[in-house]
């Protein structure tokens, strides 16, 4: 999760050739328009005309009560999914069970011994505190149910994504085929995974299991195909003039090469799963993220930070431990690793066994702390406090009262203003300027899509709230991205602030803000800015850092000063890192402005919200891949050319 | 419970010979009867009122009948789809779906009627005590036209805002707006509890707001409120909800319980179909949790205490 490759800024840009390429493409564009106008007029020019829509809810409802009706009886559900399902609550209930039998000491101890082997000391202290601090803060017996639905998912994302990673290392032609998918696989919102799975699974452990899966697999399958393709040709060939068959050269040399992308493979995946775990339990998965989506639910700032607070401390354990496992993959080795664990394992057993003979398997009742009601006390001071009324700046209502009206309401009654026709055009300009005319013609066929499914509306007022997060995001972002990149204590002060925040899953955000801003869509807007601002932060900062030496050395003699360096040398320079920044930003703005729906964000977000909760899928499907379509849009809008390994959230 | 279980590692067992069929409508979650105990997993909904009918039956169980209780958060539609799938057993506030309740309950016979919760639910328009005070005639709807600029907000553009709350509810809001031809914005707040947030600070303002809102709520000892006087409620009025034009119902809420659950629930299933409790009673465990922030054992604990001579009946 930490991991991002930037790329090097060395493509020196050439202005006139792209000014002059850029104009010929526009040109190109206008000539288009010119011809389909009077064709594309015909359906006036207000919102995307009702004659090209196409309303699914018929077939949807019936496709749904069908599904109902049929769950106990159609084979396909009986000796199909049925079994999906079973394998899934059994696997569940055997890991929940074998944690329940650790009891609280085999599990910390266990955990700690594994931080030690792979990660060293102060992980293994740190990852012991982490536990323990579930247990104090009351959150035991959640948290081992979350754990359970994560291993049992973790494991099933790996290992499918690693075959398909397999597949896709392997053979030319899988590749392509699997690369755009899986490329667009990570770019959607993961609430749109949710309602389809519910319609099969019904709400429930299952279905949240699976989501999970389609969620957090395709990183790994994009990492390991990545990892056996860039396999050092030289070796490979040294392998095979020793005579090793394909499968020995797979085993002995391009699985080992590949080693550090599997286990980056590894960690984003774990932490994706934990994050769509956490979301999840708007389907009844139960643990953790039902403790704070209930909490939520009575504005209870307090409890759903008591559930929240565990949630941070297992990614940031997860996330640390995988990624010192990813980085140390190669230095260690010299240990005899085996007998190692066998001493883990049997130092568990023997903790476990104990604490069973003491009947302290359970953490002691005594022994936890209520940070609910403090947290509320402060809670209610800052809202009476800061909410209202503060004199000469206002108060965060007033702000957020402020923005609804003079940022949100103009740009979304002007997106809604434009001609339907025109917004397509205008997608498709920037997604060529930026990218390719395969990368336009998929936006604008996403966008179109999005009309023809008969949700315009909610969809631009949607993207009203992405553009606005999305410019907050950026001002900040490139702002303190400089300041990092321009000095070194910025850089270390910042570091472990922008690890934290990255690797929280995206539910924690919304419970702060509904107590500072309301309800509405300024705090859906607030949360998405903070969950995107360190990406961008980080991706910015590194771009910039990056910028070859040598450019700015022979600025400064020419006596540029630092803010010349910085836009005439640095800024340009770093342009394929801003860009991806941009891309990486509007990306995680949607995913939270999307599940915004939950704090009054309203439009797509809250029909998928209330596709959920009145199961009624033709309003939630049709919001699902609306989402899917304006992700699909934004994402190859901002897209630069080639693309990178992104963060996995 | 243990039979379900067993029905479990059986269709396992069917799954490694290869044939057989695995119903995954009989399947509990994977939480459940963990190291042996008894289980009883009970729907929560997000509402208060909900939460202490759960709280109180959870505090019982767990104290006087021995159980284990988990409890989920599901919305009410889909309450009654885990409910009839055993992935619940019990749904103890609900108020009213006609479809569902033939679907389930006439139809698949996966889900039992429970008897009456013993509370009466009615959803209406309600405006701050307060305003009514300046503006008498405001709680007929013919005059909210009148008052439409009183009721701005950001969210609402030009018209006035009627707040809902969460996307769960039964609501006609939308359509009753366009039918009744007022000048309002219907806006959900997306939740109830960033609902009651917002009606909360309105209050401390003394500003005027007009939001759905729905009795017994603890919130109305909180916040007094009077209900706009909408076309008054017939029976079947409510058929086509595009066409509807008059108020909602008054609805004695009723307790639904998982068909396999009430042949093999014993104890708990006979005491979740006898608990039935008043409107005040449900109000003050309610105030307890959403306004004292008491956490709802505790809160179930305090009423317990005191009302040994309701609760006593259910056990029998």
């Amino acid at each position: 999760m930490a991991t991002l490759t930037v790329p090097n800024a060395t493509a020196t840009a050439r202005p006139r050739v792209l000014r002059s390429r850029a104009a010929g493409k526009l040109l190109l564009l206008a000539l288009l328009t010119a011809v389909l106008l009077p064709f594309l007029g015909r359906w006036g020019n207000g919102a995307w005309p009702h004659a090209l829509t196409v309303d699914l809810t018929k077939p949807l409802t019936t496709a749904s009560d069908w599904i109902i009706d049929n769950r106990d009886s159609h084979p396909l559900f009986l000796y199909f999914f049925g079994y999906v399902s079973d394998a899934v609550v059994l696997s569940v209930r055997a890991v929940y069970l074998t944690l329940l039998a650790a009891g609280w000491p085999g599990v910390t101890v266990f955990a700690a011994l594994v931080a030690w082997r792979v990660a060293g000391v102060r992980l293994a202290a740190g990852t012991a505190v982490a536990f323990l601090a579930c247990g104090v803060l009351g959150m035991w017996v959640p948290t081992m149910q979350t754990l359970a639905l994560m291993v049992v998912a973790v494991l099933v994302s790996v290992v499918v994504g690693a075959l398909l990673g397999l597949a896709g290392g392997l053979s030319e032609r899988l590749d392509r085929a699997l690369r755009p998918v899986l490329d667009t696989m990570q770019v959607l919102p993961a609430f749109a995974y949710l309602l389809p799975v519910v319609l099969v699974f019904g709400i429930g452990v299952p279905a949240a299991v699976l989501a999970t899966v389609v969620y957090a697999a395709p990183p790994m399958a994009r990492l390991t195909a990545l990892g056996l393709r860039g396999a050092d040709p030289e070796v490979l060939e040294a392998v095979e003039s020793l005579g090793a068959t394909r499968r020995q050269r797979l085993l002995t040399a391009r699985i080992p090469l590949a080693r550090k992308e599997l286990l980056l493979g590894l960690n984003q995946t774990i932490m994706m799963a934990l994050s769509m775990a956490v979301i999840a339990s708007v389907i009844g998965a139960g643990g953790l993220g039902d403790r704070v989506y209930q909490a939520l639910a009575s504005v209870d700032v307090g409890a759903a930070l008591a559930a929240g607070i565990p949630i941070v401390l297992l990614a940031v354990v997860l996330d640390r431990v995988t990624a010192a496992a990813g980085s140390g993959a190669e230095a260690a080795d010299q240990r005899p690793r085996a007998i190692g664990w066998l001493y883990a394992l049997a130092a568990t057993v023997a903790v476990a066994l104990a604490a069973r003979l003491l009947t302290a398997l359970d953490w002691p009742s005594g022994a936890t702390v209520n940070i609910a009601e403090p947290v509320n006390r402060a809670v209610d001071w800052m809202t009476s406090h800061l909410y209202s009324g503060v004199p000469v700046i206002g108060g965060t209502a007033d702000w957020a009262g402020h923005f609804t009206t003079w940022v949100l309401d103009p740009v979304r009654d002007g997106l809604q203003w434009l001609p339907w026709w025109s917004v397509l055009l205008v997608v498709a300009a920037l997604a060529w300027l930026i990218g390719t005319w395969r990368t336009a013609l998929t936006a604008v066929l996403a966008m179109a899509a999005i009309g023809v499914l008969g949700v315009w509306e909610p969809s631009l007022d949607t993207l009203s709230q992405v553009l606005a997060a999305v410019a907050v995001t950026l001002v900040l972002g490139f702002a303190t991205g400089v300041a990092a990149a321009r000095s070194d204590r910025v850089e270390r002060v910042l570091r472990p602030v922008l690890d934290v925040f990255q690797t929280m899953p995206q539910f924690v955000y919304l419970i702060p803000v509904v107590a500072l801003f309301g309800v509405g869509r300024a705090p859906a807007v607030a949360a998405a800015v903070v969950y995107a601002l360190p990406a961008v932060v980080r991706i910015t900062a590194q771009g910039l850092r990056q910028v070859d030496p040598a450019a700015l050395e022979s600025a400064r003699s020419l006596g540029a000063t630092g803010r010349q360096q910085l836009w005439q040398v640095q800024l340009p320079l770093a342009r394929r890192s801003l860009l991806l920044a941009v891309n990486q930003g509007v990306v995680l703005v949607l995913a939270v402005v999307i599940i915004g729906g939950l704090v009054g964000g309203g439009a797509l977000g809250y029909n998928a919200v209330f596709g959920l909760a009145q199961g009624d899928l033709a309003t939630g499907l049709v919001a699902g891949a609306a989402i899917v379509c304006l992700g699909l849009m934004l994402d190859r809008v901002t897209q630069p050319t080639e693309r990178r390994t992104r963060k996995g959230a | 419970m243990r039979l379900r279980t067993t029905l479990a590692v059986g269709s396992l067992l069917l799954l490694l010979t290869g044939c057989g069929a695995a119903d995954m409508t009989k399947q509990a979650s994977p939480f459940a009867n963990a190291r042996g105990a008894k289980t009883v997993t009970l729907s929560v909904q997000s509402w208060v009122g909900a939460q202490s009918n759960v709280a109180v039956a959870q505090y019982l169980l767990e104290h006087k009948l021995g159980y284990r209780v988990d409890t989920v958060q599901v919305d009410e539609v889909p309450a009654w789809d885990a409910l009839s799938q055993g992935r619940v057993d019990a749904l103890l506030e609900d108020w009213g779906h006609p479809d569902q309740e033939k679907r389930y309950v006439t139809d698949k016979k996966t889900i039992t009627r429970a008897g009456d919760l013993g509370v009466t639910g009615h959803i209406g328009w309600y405006v701050p005590t307060y305003l009514v005070k300046q503006h008498p005639d405001i709680t007929n709807w013919k005059n909210l036209n009148k008052y439409a600029s009183l009721f701005r907000t950001p969210e609402s553009g030009g018209k006035g805002q009627l707040m809902d709350g969460s996307p769960s509810y039964v609501t006609n809001d939308k359509a009753l707006v366009k039918n009744l031809k007022l000048d309002y914005q219907v806006v959900f707040a997306g939740s109830e509890a960033a609902q009651i947030t917002q009606m909360k600070q309105f209050a401390k303002e003394k500003k005027p707001f007009l939001t759905y809102w729905y009795s017994p709520q603890w919130l109305f000892k909180k916040v007094p409120m009077t209900e706009v006087k909408l076309p008054p409620y017939k029976e079947g009025c409510d058929a086509d909800p595009a066409k509807i034009t008059c108020s909602y119902p008054h609805t004695p809420l009723q307790k639904f319980l998982n068909a396999d659950f009430v042949k093999s629930g014993g104890k708990a299933a006979a005491f979740l179909k006898n608990f039935k409790w008043t409107t005040e009673d449900q109000n003050e465990v309610s105030l307890m949790i959403a306004d004292q922030k008491l956490s709802p054992q505790d809160a179930a604990r305090k009423w317990v205490d005191s009302h040994p001579e309701v609760w006593k009946k259910w056990l029998s």
